[in-house]
C-alpha cells in the first residue's frame, strides 16, 4: 500500500490519538513542572496615635485571582513537586533512613507517605489479583470442561457480567454485601463472632476485600480464554499421554499447561495492565482512609472542592506511566519482535 | 468416546460442585442486589437479620407492601436519574460510531501495509493501551478550561474515541488480517482505487467483525468513570458519575437506596448486552488472545 494512501487510512485515528493522547503526555509533563501560585498576602500597618503600630496580613482575594488567570499554569517549580512530601519524598527517606530504629519502624514510616502508600496497595493488588483471578479462571475452565454441555451456557453468561459491569457499579454491589449492614459482612461477624468486625475500621480487612472483589471481577476473563484455549488443546497427545499412564494431574501439567502457555502470556499482560489501574472500587469501597492507588491519587487531587492541584495529579501522572513503562516494555520489545518475525 | 469424557464418577461430581459454586459467586451478588432494590433501607442493611431482607418485614412496615419502588422512584423522578441516562446514550451511540469509523478505516491500513512503520503505530498504540485513563485525563483539565469547553458532551465523547482507538486498532487489525488479500487486491486489480476496493470488497465481509469490536467499544463508553467523572459538569453528568455522587450524599440525605436502584438500572443493559451476544463477546475476548 502505498504510503499516502496508508496515511489518508490512519489519518482519523492518528489525529485522535496524536491530540488526545500524545499532547496530554506533554500536557503533564509540563504541568508537573509548575506549582498552584500562592494566595497574594498584603501586609498593612496601622498605627494608633497612642498604641504602637500592628500589622495585619490579608489574603487580597483579587490579586489572587488575576494571578491565577494570567498565568493558569501557576509558577514554575522546576522538580520540586516531584520530590516533596506527597511525591516520592527524597528529603523525608533520607531522614527515615537514617532516624529510623529498625526495619519495621522505616517500612511503617515509609508507608506513611501518600505515594509509597499507594504504590504499595497497587503492587500488592497486581501481585495478589493477577496470579489468584488466573488460577481460579484456569480451575473454573477446567471444571466447565467436564460438565455436562447444559451446564456450559449458563456458566459463560453469568461469567462474562462480573467482568463486563461497570467497575465502580460491580464493586459497591460488593461492597453492600460486604458492608457490616450486608448479608456477608453480617455473616462474618457471625462466624467470628466479633460485633465491631468492619471493613471501615480496619485496614488488612479493607485490602483483603479489594482484592477478592478484583479476582471476582478478573477470573471470568482468565476463564474464557483458557476455555477456549482447551478446546484447541491436542486430543491425540493428551490420549498418547494417558496411555503412557499419565495421572490426570501430569497430563494437566505436562500436556495442557505447555499448550496454554501463549495464553497465559496474553492474559497475564492484560490483568497486568488492568490492576495496574485499580482505580473505582477505593471509591465504591469508601477506602481511601486504608488503601489508595495511583490512580486514586491522580483523582483526589483533582477532584477537591477548592483549588484542583494540576501540579501534584500531573507529577503523580508521569510517575505512573515511568512505573508503566517499566512493567510494559519487556511485553512491548516481545511483541514488536514477533510482529516484524513474520506473523505481522 | 473421546478421552475427556471418560471421567470417574468423583471428578465429575467435584467437577461439577466447583462449577456449581462459581455460578453462585458470579450470579447471587446480582440477584441479592435486584431483590434488595425493591425493599427500604432499614431491611436491604438490616443490622438485626438478613431475613428482613428477603421477607421485607420493615418495607411492609413503612409502606404497606412487601415490595416498594420508592428507591427507583427517588433515583428516577427525585434525582433525575433520567437526565443521567440520557447522557449516557448520547455519549455512548457518538463514541461507538465514531471510534468504529475511525477504528475500521485504521485497522485496514494497518492490515494491509507492508511497511515497517506500521509496527511503530502498532506498538505505541498497544502503550497507550497501557497507561491508565486517569493520567491523561490531568493532562485534559486545564487544557480544557483554558480552551472553554470543559463540561460539555462533545469534549467527553471526542476523549472516549481517542481512548479508544488503541484497541479497536488491534481488533479490527486482527479481524482483518483474517480476510484474504486476494479479496480486496483482484478488486484494485479490476480499476478500483484503494477506498473503492475497501468499500465494495471489504464494507460488506467485515460486520462480524465491526460488532465484536463495537461492543467493546460501548462497554468502554458505559463503564468510564474516570474522564466522565472529571470533564463533565454536573448537569452534563453520565449514569456512573451520578451514582458516585448519590455516595457522598448518603450520608446526609439517606438516600442509599436510590444508588441501589440506580445500580441495578445500570446494569440492565450490561445484563441484555451479554444477553443477545454472548458469542461475540466470547469471540472477541478470545480474539485477542490469538493475535498477542
Amino acid at each position: 500500500m502505498p504510503h499516502s494512501t496508508f496515511f489518508r487510512f490512519m489519518f482519523p485515528s492518528l489525529l485522535a490519538m496524536l491530540l488526545f493522547i500524545a499532547l496530554p503526555i506533554v500536557s503533564i509533563v509540563v504541568q508537573s513542572l509548575f506549582i498552584e501560585h500562592e494566595q497574594v498576602i498584603v501586609t498593612s500597618e496601622t498605627c494608633q496615635p497612642f498604641g504602637g503600630c500592628t500589622s495585619t496580613s490579608t489574603v487580597d482575594s483579587a490579586a489572587t485571582a488575576q494571578l491565577r488567570a494570567e498565568e493558569p499554569l501557576g509558577r514554575f517549580n522546576g522538580l520540586g513537586t516531584y520530590i516533596d512530601r506527597n511525591h516520592l519524598a527524597f528529603g523525608e527517606l533520607r531522614d527515615i533512613l537514617t532516624t529510623s530504629d529498625g526495619f519495621t519502624d522505616a517500612v511503617s514510616r515509609i508507608y506513611n507517605l501518600p505515594l509509597y502508600r499507594a504504590l504499595a496497595f497497587t503492587v500488592t493488588y497486581c501481585a495478589l489479583v493477577t496470579p489468584l483471578a488466573m488460577m481460579l479462571g484456569l480451575l473454573i475452565a477446567l471444571a466447565v470442561n467436564t460438565v455436562p454441555q447444559m451446564l456450559k451456557g449458563p456458566v459463560i453468561f453469568f461469567s462474562l457480567v462480573p467482568m463486563l459491569i461497570t467497575p465502580l457499579v460491580g464493586s459497591l454491589i460488593l461492597f453492600w454485601m460486604l458492608n457490616s449492614e450486608g448479608i456477608l459482612g453480617a455473616a462474618i461477624q457471625n462466624v467470628f463472632n466479633d460485633p465491631g468486625l468492619s471493613t471501615r475500621s480496619s485496614a488488612p480487612l479493607t485490602w483483603a476485600m479489594l482484592i477478592v472483589y478484583g479476582i471476582w471481577t478478573n477470573a471470568p476473563f482468565s476463564f474464557i480464554v483458557f476455555y477456549a484455549g482447551l478446546q484447541a488443546v491436542p486430543r491425540d497427545t493428551v490420549e498418547a499421554a494417558m496411555i503412557d499412564g499419565a495421572s490426570r494431574i501430569e497430563r494437566i501439567r505436562y500436556v495442557v499447561l505447555p499448550s496454554l502457555k501463549p495464553l497465559i502470556l496474553f492474559v497475564l499482560l492484560v490483568q497486568l495492565m488492568d490492576n495496574f489501574r485499580v482505580f473505582e472500587p477505593i471509591i465504591s469501597f469508601n477506602a481511601a482512609a486504608n488503601a489508595t492507588s495511583l490512580s486514586y491519587q491522580i483523582y483526589s487531587s483533582l477532584n477537591t472542592q477548592t483549588s484542583q492541584l494540576f501540579g501534584s495529579a500531573a507529577a503523580t501522572s508521569v510517575i505512573t506511566i515511568g512505573f508503566i513503562a517499566v512493567l510494559i516494555v519487556p511485553v512491548l520489545l516481545r511483541v514488536a519482535r514477533e510482529l516484524s518475525t513474520g506473523r505481522g | 468416546m473421546d478421552a475427556f469424557s471418560r471421567r470417574s464418577p468423583v471428578i465429575r461430581a467435584t467437577a461439577t460442585g466447583f462449577v456449581l459454586l462459581w455460578l453462585l459467586i458470579a450470579a447471587f451478588p446480582f440477584v441479592w442486589t435486584v431483590w434488595g432494590s425493591f425493599k427500604v433501607e432499614p431491611d436491604f442493611f438490616s443490622r438485626d437479620t438478613w431475613w428482613h431482607a428477603i421477607l421485607g418485614t420493615n418495607t411492609a412496615r413503612l409502606t404497606g407492601d412487601a415490595f416498594t419502588g420508592d428507591g427507583y422512584y427517588g433515583a428516577w423522578v427525585t434525582t433525575q436519574f433520567w437526565r443521567s441516562t440520557l447522557n449516557t446514550a448520547i455519549i455512548t451511540v457518538c463514541v461507538v460510531v465514531i471510534s468504529l469509523s475511525f477504528g475500521t478505516l485504521g485497522g485496514y491500513a494497518l492490515a494491509r501495509s507492508t511497511a515497517r512503520y506500521r509496527f511503530v503505530i502498532l506498538i505505541a498504540a498497544l502503550f497507550f493501551r497501557a497507561m491508565p485513563d486517569i493520567t491523561l485525563v490531568s493532562g485534559y483539565l486545564l487544557p480544557f478550561f483554558q480552551l472553554n469547553i470543559w463540561g460539555y458532551l462533545p469534549t467527553a465523547i471526542i476523549v472516549l474515541v481517542a481512548l479508544n482507538q488503541p484497541f479497536t486498532l488491534w481488533m479490527m487489525y486482527s479481524f482483518f488480517q483474517g480476510i484474504p488479500r486476494d479479496l480486496d487486491e483482484s478488486a484494485l486489480v479490476d480499476g478500483c482505487t484503494r477506498f473503492q476496493a475497501f468499500r465494495l470488497a471489504i464494507v460488506p465481509v467485515m460486520w462480524p467483525g465491526v460488532i465484536t469490536t463495537g461492543l467493546f467499544a460501548f462497554l468502554l463508553a458505559y463503564n468510564d468513570f474516570s474522564v466522565t467523572g472529571l470533564v463533565l459538569s454536573e448537569r452534563n453528568q453520565t449514569m456512573v458519575p451520578k451514582i458516585a455522587s448519590y455516595l457522598g450524599q448518603i450520608q446526609s440525605e439517606g438516600n442509599v437506596m436510590f444508588a441501589v436502584a440506580a445500580v441495578v438500572s445500570i446494569t440492565i443493559p450490561i445484563f441484555l448486552l451479554v444477553m443477545f451476544f454472548q458469542r461475540y463477546l466470547v469471540s472477541g475476548l478470545t480474539a485477542g488472545a490469538v493475535k498477542g
